[in-house]
Formats: structure tokens, C-alpha cells, sequence
């Protein structure tokens, strides 16, 4: 009993192990039934701990003791630090509730139900459904039988899928040659590709040096949707709906697998009615295919220090927003193609917009920013919304409607940046790892070759005996390699500005073409490339009219993003003053500017101070706030599987 | 006692829907559908009074086109064990519904019917009435509460009704919809979903159940509601009233 109350003490000192009890205060109601067992009441012989309720629970010391360390040590197990949320989790159980809590934790709560499979993949994009695709056509092809499961966390494949899209099909046509017969949504052939620079007032046109003879414009999403058709038809399983949020880890602290989420915890951090535990899905080999910025594979590459391995340097990114509209029969032309320069956007800040026009009278137009801005009292969002009214962009709008809004973040770092992609136990495939082709502005075809490429690896891991490792050989050895070094110096030359960036790129494409024998290296990270608020002055954005610009709601409304509300807010803060502390004062609060949905707000309390709301449900999982935030204070954790956007034509 | 559930795929309500531009409908190409949220609550009751050891089976029923099967999976994976579904193309009006439910009750002969209220997307809030009167068995219609008795063989049912609530006793058979405050629908978990997979879905057509399909209505337009107009503010009351009964013809 001794022992036990000293280490109960040192439980008390260590953070995690606190957050860790207060995680297990929701469930206290299996505590009640493992206290009728108990047998002796040791509160006699503890009377000098304080919290009353010590006293009232029947507690056998050692017993107890066991348990709590099982259970610690059963939580600890699967995921590290990952397991135990911050201060936003529970926000009833503060640390001075711990005494009552600690004693509530004294259960085994129910263990989770374990499904196997030779191989699990983590998010059902293009390169994860590449991934499953490529391996049932080995297992065809050589006669094997390896079962491959994809979990996905939007409600639907292709729901959380948004990108402009010019689709180069190099990698489709390896994967799936037939795609064409087999009526892929890629119907509407590259038919002109304009170059624009923008000024306030015009728009003077420039060389494009783009060529897209032979892509196609396309909505991603609708590519993703007919892709997840065709791995079912292969065999695969996939199961949207779920959102793994745990990583598993075995002996040897290899990945074996993935934990997707408890359902049904209200925001408290009790379990309603509809409760249910998440599963483990746990696979000989588990490949992560989460997009940009995934939060398990960014958990997976500081881990093993993937970065570090091969002396990467850190990932750059910008913010995209974009939406779909219907427009006028007259303005459109289908397989058009502009691209922007310049204007909203002023010369320090990286970014340009794109508009391209798919069938059926629809046309993608968004604005992608750079995050490594300077400016904190800039708003991407509102950039994008002055965009519109530009007098070239304006006509070709006219008339028309929005269909859908969304927004999502994507890598900028190139071929500088990219981890080594293996780790025990699995990879990681696509934009997770960082594949865009940024000149090029596509990363599709990059993300589906990387997730073939995994695939080729592990089958030759799992059912010829060789190593998963060999992934990284045939990267380097392949056409992505090859498109990304040449590409590498154009975006890192923006640093110096953006006729500097330009006068660089205009010399590696038209004179070194791709030969140059120096690399560029990336600026600061964009966390910390935000200037202090003092050094800029507030941008006063025009009102939306509600015909070209809208305000964030309506915006948000068109995104079809819905949550369950009552669910404990997946936007973690690791320090729950740094807001108020920090980013508020010295930085005046940039979170509220760039995220696309409104998630943060900073609203006046009874005692009129701004104290920062969150929003979670409003979330668009861009993941903006991950990467933006000064002191990397937010963390963007997966809620419960089925919520997010509902993207259907991006 | 066999509980049949009628469920019904519908757009997702999360969506922001669009009318189509020959204004012949909705927007339906590449939208997320799921299953109706009246229907999801049915099917939990009816699962809770299977897990209570009053029912011995629950049986969903789907109409529809062949993606129908994707909602009657999601029904099988919440718990229910078997799946029918009947195959039909074209609009489907309750009356034709309620047709072929009646049917269908002929050939599985359960003892409760539990629906939803009524579908979002056209919220007649017809077919578990209609169905009731073409069998000829008591209904209680917007259930919040619902208790079985199987000894005697009824059923208490607390309605919600603009006056209040209302408690009435039926007689088994009958048909209960319900409403929202009913019960929490479970989580489909994934070991379930897979499961649900190995169910059984018997597949009907209209013809086999001797019902045809047609309608005594038409859809001629859908629009969407008037944009609400700006407010004007007046400046007097003579300026409110000459408005009123110039303008606005109500005085």
C-alpha cells in the first residue's frame, strides 16, 4: 500500500500520467463493478491523503495498484504520447480534480476489438487507393492472396478529396491502362493554357511555362470515388467513415498497426448512449496515406526521425482555397486553363490563383498562398474573395452560381524536403511524405506512382521475403525522382522575393533546364516566418457582395462539412494560455485570419477580454492552423470518423 | 415476433442541395446519400426491442434502384439480420410504397412495423399511415417513447402532437412511426460493418409481389423558395400604412 501511494504521488508530478488518469475519468462507470470486488478497505490505513472521496471508495491497494499500472502501461503500449489528449480534451478534469479522478480510473476499460490484415492503409486518395490497387494486381499477377484494408475518415471516398485539378495521367495509365473504357471521370482534354500577371486594375499576359498537351481537367474527387470503385472491385476493403487516430506499436517499436477512434464521447468527455470503442486494425504492413500534413504520419516521421535520416530539410506549405461554380453557357470553355501572378497578393508573399474549366459548365478557380507570409494581419481567405472581383476574372464569373467551397493545405518543399519513407513496420506514401511538383502544380500523378511504388515494395516484403526498404531505391530510381529534381529550385528562389523568384525560374526553365548544379535551400519554417503584429498594419478587406464574395458561413455552408457536435473539440491546444499569452498579443491572433472556416475566434468575455472560441465543428481539415500557429500551440487531431467536408465535385 | 423496419436512401442531410436546371428535381448525380434519419431511429428501436428479448427478427426493407443495397447494408451492419430489398426504377409515391410493404408483410408476416416519420427529401410523412390503413392495423404515428408488452401482446405508445403528448395502446399487429426524441441511433462499428456483409438481401421486384407501380401524381416543377427580400424602413406611419394597403394588399 506503500508503494502505492508514492507512486500515486509520482503520478501526480508527471503531466501525462495526470492527463492520462483524467482521460480515464469517463470511465468510471465500469469502476463501480470492479469496486464490489475489492475486499479490503484500506482507507483506515490511509488517512493522511487528502481527497475526501479516497476515503469513500472500497480500494484493495495492490490489486488497484496492479490494475492502474496495467492500464498505464496497456495505454502507453499502443501509442506514446499520442495517447494522452491535452488540456482540450477534458476540460472538466483540471489537474486539482486529480485525487477523485485517479481513484475513478480503477478500471480495465473493455479492450478493443482486433481485426488482422496483411496490409493497412491509412486514407483512400489517390495514392492510398493506388497502394491497394497495385497490390491486388501483384497478389493477381503472381497468384498471391494478401488482404488490404483502407480506413478513411471522410463519410464517403473522394469526400475529403479537393485539388484544382490538371490531371496528368502518366501514372493512371501505368495503374489502370483501361481507364478510359472503363469511363474514368477524365473526359475533358487540356485545350489552352494562359499565363496571367495581375495588377490591381490588369491583367498582362505572359509566356505560360506550362504544358499541358495531354492532361486533363478534372475534379479529383470524382477520380478518387471511380478509383475507390474499381479497388473494391479488385477485393480491397475499404471503410469510410472511420478515422484511425491511434498508431499501434509492437515489440522491437515497430508500427503494427492503427486504432481508429472511440465513437460517441460527448464533449465532457463522457460516453453517450450511442458509445462505441474504435478498433484495431492491425497489419503486417501499414502504409500512410493521409495527405498533407497527415497527423499519424507526422507523429511517424519525428518518431524515427525520418527528416534527419537523409538530411531533409523541414516541409514548406500553402494554403489553397477554391471553388466550383456553375457559370454561363457563353463564358465557358471547356479544357481552358489560367493560371495568375501577382495581384491580390503583394511581392513578398508566394502564392497565385488558378481557374479551369471542367464540363458541365463548371469551373474550379481558387487562390493557393504560400504560409510562409510575413504579414499576420493577412487573410488567404479574403484574398481569394478580392480575387473574384478582379475585371479579368470578374466576366468570366458572371451570371454563374457556387457550387462548392473547400480548402485544404499542400507541400511546397519539394524534392528538398522529402523524408525517408520507410520506418518499421510500414511508409508513407503521397503527399504525407510530399511529392508535389510545384512548378508543375501537380502532385496526382507523383502521389499514385509513390503509393505503386509502396505497394511493389511491400508485396515483395510480405510474399518474397525481400525489404520494404527497396521502396525507397525504386523512389529515387523512378520518374518522380527525376520530374522533382528538376524542379527544385524554382519555389525555394521565391524566397528572395517575387522578381527575383521569377528572374530564377525563368532561368532554370528556359536555360539550365533542370541542369543546374546548385540546390537551393528553403527559407524559415512558416511557423516561425510570421512577423510580429507591430511591424504590419490591419488589411481592411472589402464586404463581401453575396454575388462574387461571400462571408466565411455561406462559404462554409457549400463545403457540406458537418461534425457531430457533440464531441470533445479535435483542435488540441498544447498550452491553453499561449493564445491569450501570445498569439493574441504579439502576433494579434493570425489563427482567426487564416483558417478558411472560422474554427478560431477570438470573443470579448463577461469581463470584456478576447479569449479565444473554437469552433471545432466548423473544420475543414486543411490542417492550416497544424502548420501556421507561431508556437506550434495547436494541434490538429482526427475527430470522430464521418465528419469533415463533403466534397463531391472538387 | 419479427419487427420490420422500411428504411429509405435519401440525400444526406448534411448536403446543401441544388435544383437541377431543367427544374424537374434535385440535384441527386454525385451527392452523398445515407439513410433517411427517421429510418435510422427505427431501426434502432427496433433493435433495442430485439436486445430486450421481445423480437426475434429484424427485417429491413428497402425500395429503390440498386444503390439501395449500400443502405440496407449500413442497416445490417447497425444490427438488423436480414435485408429485402425490391427493385424499382422510377419515382416511388408512398401510396405505392405502403402497396408494396402490404405485400411484403403477406409474405413475412411480422408482427410490428416500425418506420420513420417521414423522408427529408420529400416529407410527405404518408407512407406508415397509408400502410396502416391498407392492413387494417392500429398505428401510433410520431413515437417518442414506445413499450412493448408481449405477454398481452400490445404496445404503449407516447405520440408527440402539436397539443402535447399522447399515450395510446395498440394492439398487436401494428405500425408505430417515429419521431426524433425516440432514441439515440448506435454507431455502425467496423467489426459489424464487415460482418453485415456475409447478411442475406432477397431481392424482390414489384411484379413478383402482384403490385404496380404508378402514380396518381405528376411533378410538373421544383424551385427553389423566393430569396427573402431586403426590409425597407419606413419613415412614417402614414408611409407603413400606405404600404400596407398598396403594396401589400392586407389592409
Amino acid at each position: 500500500m506503500y508503494r502505492f501511494i508514492s507512486s500515486r504521488s509520482k503520478f501526480l508530478s508527471s503531466k501525462s500520467s495526470v492527463s492520462t488518469v483524467s482521460l480515464c475519468n469517463h470511465l468510471s462507470n465500469s469502476t463501480n463493478s470492479a469496486d464490489n470486488k475489492s475486499q479490503s478497505n484500506p482507507s483506515t490505513s490511509l488517512p493522511k491523503l487528502s481527497g475526501s472521496s479516497y476515503q469513500t471508495q472500497n480500494l484493495n491497494g495492490s490489486p488497484y495498484f496492479r490494475r492502474f499500472n496495467q492500464n498505464l502501461s496497456f495505454l502507453a503500449s499502443k501509442s506514446g504520447c499520442n495517447w494522452f489528449p491535452s488540456s482540450g480534451y477534458l476540460p472538466n478534469c483540471g489537474i486539482s480534480d486529480g485525487n477523485r479522478s485517479i481513484i475513478r480510473c480503477f478500471s480495465v476499460e473493455p479492450e478493443r476489438e482486433s481485426i488482422e490484415y496483411d496490409v493497412v492503409i491509412v486514407g483512400a486518395g489517390p495514392a492510398g487507393l493506388s497502394a491497394a490497387i497495385r497490390l491486388k494486381q501483384l497478389c493477381q499477377e503472381k497468384g498471391a492472396d494478401l488482404s488490404v484494408c483502407v480506413v478513411e475518415k471522410g463519410a464517403e471516398v473522394g469526400a475529403h478529396i479537393i485539388s484544382g485539378n490538371v490531371f496528368e495521367p502518366r501514372a493512371l495509365d501505368e495503374l489502370l491502362p483501361q481507364w478510359k473504357q472503363e469511363q474514368a471521370p477524365i473526359s475533358v482534354p487540356a485545350s489552352s493554357d494562359k499565363f496571367w500577371f495581375l495588377t490591381k486594375d490588369r491583367a498582362y499576359s505572359l509566356p505560360s511555362p506550362f504544358d499541358n498537351r495531354g492532361n486533363y481537367v478534372i475534379s479529383l474527387s470524382q477520380l478518387v470515388r471511380w478509383m475507390g470503385v474499381k479497388a473494391e472491385e479488385f477485393g480491397v476493403e475499404i471503410y469510410p467513415g472511420f478515422a484511425a487516430s491511434e498508431i499501434l506499436y509492437g515489440a522491437n517499436n515497430s508500427v503494427i498497426g492503427i486504432g481508429t477512434n472511440d465513437m460517441g464521447i460527448a464533449k465532457d468527455g463522457s460516453k453517450k448512449e450511442n458509445f462505441q470503442r474504435g478498433v484495431e486494425l492491425k497489419g503486417r504492413l501499414t502504409l500512410f496515406a493521409e495527405g498533407c500534413r497527415g497527423s499519424l504520419s507526422e507523429k511517424i516521421i519525428k518518431k524515427y526521425q525520418l527528416r534527419e535520416k537523409v538530411n531533409a530539410q523541414h516541409q514548406t506549405y500553402a494554403l489553397g482555397i477554391k471553388e466550383v461554380w456553375e457559370i454561363d453557357e457563353s463564358k465557358h470553355n471547356p479544357g481552358a486553363i489560367l493560371h495568375t501572378l501577382g495581384w491580390p497578393l503583394d511581392k513578398k508573399t508566394y502564392g497565385g490563383s488558378f481557374l479551369y474549366h471542367m464540363k458541365d459548365r463548371q469551373v474550379s478557380i481558387g487562390l493557393v498562398v504560400a504560409l510562409n507570409y510575413r504579414n499576420p494581419y493577412l487573410s488567404p481567405y479574403e484574398e481569394f474573395q478580392k480575387l473574384k472581383h478582379h475585371p479579368a476574372i470578374k466576366p468570366i464569373l458572371e451570371g454563374g452560381t457556387v457550387i462548392q467551397y473547400g480548402a485544404r493545405t499542400l507541400n511546397e518543399g519539394g524534392i528538398q524536403s522529402i523524408p525517408y519513407p520507410v520506418f518499421p513496420g510500414g511508409a508513407i506514401i503521397g503527399c504525407s511524405a510530399g511529392f508535389i511538383n510545384v512548378p508543375k502544380i501537380k502532385g496526382t500523378h507523383t502521389a499514385m506512382k509513390s503509393g505503386m511504388l509502396a505497394a511493389e515494395a511491400a508485396f515483395g516484403a510480405l510474399h518474397e521475403g525481400s525489404n520494404l526498404e527497396l521502396y525507397w531505391e525504386t523512389l529515387r530510381n523512378s520518374w518522380i525522382w527525376e520530374e522533382l529534381y528538376k524542379a527544385r529550385n524554382y519555389r525555394p528562389a521565391f524566397e528572395h522575393g517575387l522578381i527575383p523568384g521569377m528572374a530564377i525560374s525563368a532561368l532554370e526553365h528556359y536555360i539550365l533546364k533542370g541542369k543546374s548544379p546548385f540546390t537551393l535551400k528553403h527559407g524559415k519554417p512558416d511557423h516561425e516566418a510570421t512577423d510580429v503584429a507591430q511591424l504590419h498594419s490591419p488589411i481592411e478587406y472589402p464586404k463581401p457582395d453575396g454575388v462574387f464574395s461571400f462571408d466565411v458561413p455561406t462559404s462554409l455552408h457549400r463545403s457540406n462539412t458537418n461534425h457531430e457536435h457533440d464531441q470533445p473539440a479535435h483542435l488540441r491546444l498544447r498550452d491553453p494560455k499561449i493564445p491569450e499569452l501570445v498569439n493574441l498579443p504579439e502576433y494579434a491572433g493570425p489563427e482567426s485570419r487564416y483558417c478558411p472556416a472560422r474554427v478560431y475566434e477570438y470573443v470579448p468575455n463577461e469581463k470584456s477580454q478576447l479569449k479565444l472560441q473554437i469552433n471545432a465543428q466548423n473544420c475543414l481539415h486543411c490542417k492550416a492552423c497544424d502548420i501556421k500557429d507561431p508556437k506550434q500551440n495547436i494541434e490538429w487531431t482526427v475527430p470522430e470518423g464521418g465528419g469533415g467536408p463533403g466534397y463531391s465535385v472538387m | 415476433m419479427k419487427v420490420l423496419v422500411a428504411v429509405k436512401r435519401v440525400v444526406d442531410y448534411a448536403v446543401k442541395i441544388r435544383v437541377k436546371p431543367d427544374k424537374s428535381g434535385v440535384e441527386t448525380q454525385n451527392v452523398k446519400m445515407s439513410m433517411n434519419p427517421f429510418c435510422e431511429i427505427a431501426l434502432e428501436e427496433a433493435l433495442r426491442i430485439k436486445e430486450a428479448g421481445l423480437a426475434s427478427e429484424v427485417v429491413a426493407v428497402s425500395m429503390g434502384s440498386a444503390q439501395c443495397v449500400d443502405t440496407l447494408r449500413t442497416g445490417l451492419a447497425m444490427g438488423a439480420d436480414r435485408g429485402i430489398h425490391v427493385e424499382a426504377t422510377g419515382a416511388l409515391y408512398p401510396l405505392t410504397v405502403a402497396k408494396v410493404l402490404k405485400a411484403l408483410v403477406e409474405v413475412e408476416k411480422p408482427r410490428l412495423i416500425i418506420m420513420g416519420k417521414q423522408a427529408i427529401d420529400d416529407d410527405c410523412n404518408q407512407t406508415g399511415q397509408m400502410v396502416a390503413g391498407l392492413l387494417g392495423w392500429p398505428q401510433g404515428t410520431f413515437a417518442s417513447k414506445v413499450l412493448l408488452d408481449r405477454e398481452k401482446q400490445l404496445a404503449t405508445v407516447e405520440r408527440e402532437v402539436d397539443g402535447g403528448l399522447e399515450t395510446l395502446c395498440l394492439d398487436l399487429p401494428a405500425v408505430i412511426t417515429t419521431d426524433l426524441r425516440l432514441n439515440q441511433p448506435r454507431y455502425a462499428t467496423l467489426p459489424n460493418i464487415m460482418k453485415a456483409k456475409s447478411k442475406v438481401i432477397k431481392k424482390y421486384t414489384p411484379q413478383e409481389l402482384n403490385v404496380e407501380i404508378k402514380s396518381d401524381l405528376e411533378v410538373i416543377e421544383v424551385t427553389e423558395p423566393p430569396k427573402r427580400k431586403a426590409g425597407v424602413i419606413v419613415s412614417s406611419v402614414d408611409e407603413l400604412i400606405d404600404k400596407l394597403k398598396n403594396e401589400a394588399h392586407v389592409i
